[in-house]
């Protein structure tokens, strides 16, 4: 499994949806995150992927899709 | 040493109910429940003022004892200075002792616990004081769904003194932790003449990681466990946050008082209203761990363990 699919199924796990979301679509607009779904999302791919992942960058845009998550995990790895 | 001699609390007795802000905020009352665990929160009349509410919380927290400082939070006070401090003291009868202003926001209530810890073994019996008039900057136009139904109105008062006689009181202040954070300033501001600005995703993401951190530093520097906790008295922000904070934790959420769905977030007085009506009921045992903890705009954060003795 590649980091994409690693990525969207810890989305799919912690919005318990099955849809896929595009690479772009805004993960919140799109109904796959809320407030506090984020910090879950956060916590597992600290999990899946090994990585502690600090405070200071723990802006919410960073996260906003599938594309930024997978910049910003890939740039910490 | 320090000992918490007593808390106190006043609220305003108008009920706003989710019903009457949802016909403003062209929402369901019930989303309003979801999203933040509130059903209704008391608004202060036009007479009830920060300062006004905060003299009736101090009273409730104390008797005849001689005070040799008050430390007053609020975010929300009518003027930009002087703070409510000096008002609150005047009223009180205490002029001539030092009131000091604290602008600390939701963490406020707990950054003056903590500093009263620190300066009652030199200064006396300490008045915590926090008061806010929330109504009056989250109800400002243009009015926002996520930000206005979540406040409301109150006030709440500690009384910490010198706990090295036997009669200080009952509950021993420990140890406290104490963070700020400037970097994420912008997310969570009142800045003059708007309103409430909130992003509430990062305040959210903030806190869920923030709060835990601070419980766990200072269980684990007191070589004490989270599960050791008779209670766990926090800013009353979310009962969704309030429930992380809990899971995070590994304790059950019962352990968190929660007053929330009666009052909303009170900012800086919520703590320790919340204190304030678990100390009236059921209160302190012998033994109890009492955990205190708060995160707010800074973002400032931090927690503040005690014992009954």
């Amino acid at each position: 499994m590649d980091n994409r699919e690693r990525i969207l199924a810890i989305v799919r796990k912690v919005s318990d949806q099955t849809a896929v979301p595009g690479p772009d679509e805004s993960l919140f607009d799109a109904g796959f995150l809320d407030s506090f779904a984020l910090p879950d999302m956060v916590s597992e791919l600290e999990r899946e992927f090994g990585i502690k992942i600090p405070d200071s960058d723990l802006n919410p845009r960073k996260f906003e899709s599938i594309a930024r998550i997978q910049s910003y995990i890939e740039s910490r790895m | 040493m320090a000992a918490i001699k007593g808390f106190g609390a006043y609220m305003p007795s108008r009920i706003v109910t989710n019903a009457e802000l949802a016909a403003r905020l062209d929402c369901e009352p019930g989303w309003i429940l979801d999203v933040s665990g509130i059903e209704e929160r008391r608004y202060a009349s036009p007479e009830e003022t920060v300062t006004t509410m905060g003299v009736a919380a101090a009273r409730a927290a104390m008797n005849t004892e001689e005070i040799g400082m008050i430390l007053v939070s609020s975010g929300s006070g009518e003027r930009r200075f002087p703070g409510p401090g000096a008002s609150i003291a005047h009223a009180l009868g205490l002029d001539g002792v030092p009131a000091i202003d604290l602008p600390v926001a939701s963490a406020g209530g707990l950054f003056g616990m903590a500093l009263a810890a620190s300066l009652a073994p030199i200064h006396g019996n300490i008045l915590v004081i926090a008061s806010e008039k929330m109504s009056t900057v989250a109800m400002r136009e243009p009015l926002e769904r996520g930000v206005a139904p979540l406040f409301g109105d109150g006030a709440g008062a500690c009384l910490i003194g010198p706990g090295i006689d036997p009669g200080a009181g009952p509950v021993i202040i420990i140890d406290s932790v104490l963070h700020s954070d400037g970097a994420f300033a912008e997310d969570l501001r009142l800045d003059f003449d708007a309103p409430l600005s909130m992003n509430g995703r990062s305040v959210i993401l903030q806190a869920s990681r923030k709060i835990p951190a601070a419980i766990g530093e200072l269980l684990e520097r007191n070589a004490k466990s989270a599960s050791a906790v008779k209670v766990f008295l926090m800013h009353q922000a979310n009962q969704n946050l309030m429930d992380r904070v809990a899971k995070a934790l590994a304790v059950d959420p019962s352990r968190f008082y929660s007053n929330i769905r009666r009052y909303g977030n009170t900012s800086s007085a919520s703590m320790l209203i919340a204190a304030a009506e678990w100390w009236h009921d059921p209160g302190p045992n012998t033994g109890d761990l009492i955990c205190f903890a708060a995160f707010g705009a800074g973002f400032h954060w931090g927690a503040l363990l005690a014992q009954c003795l």
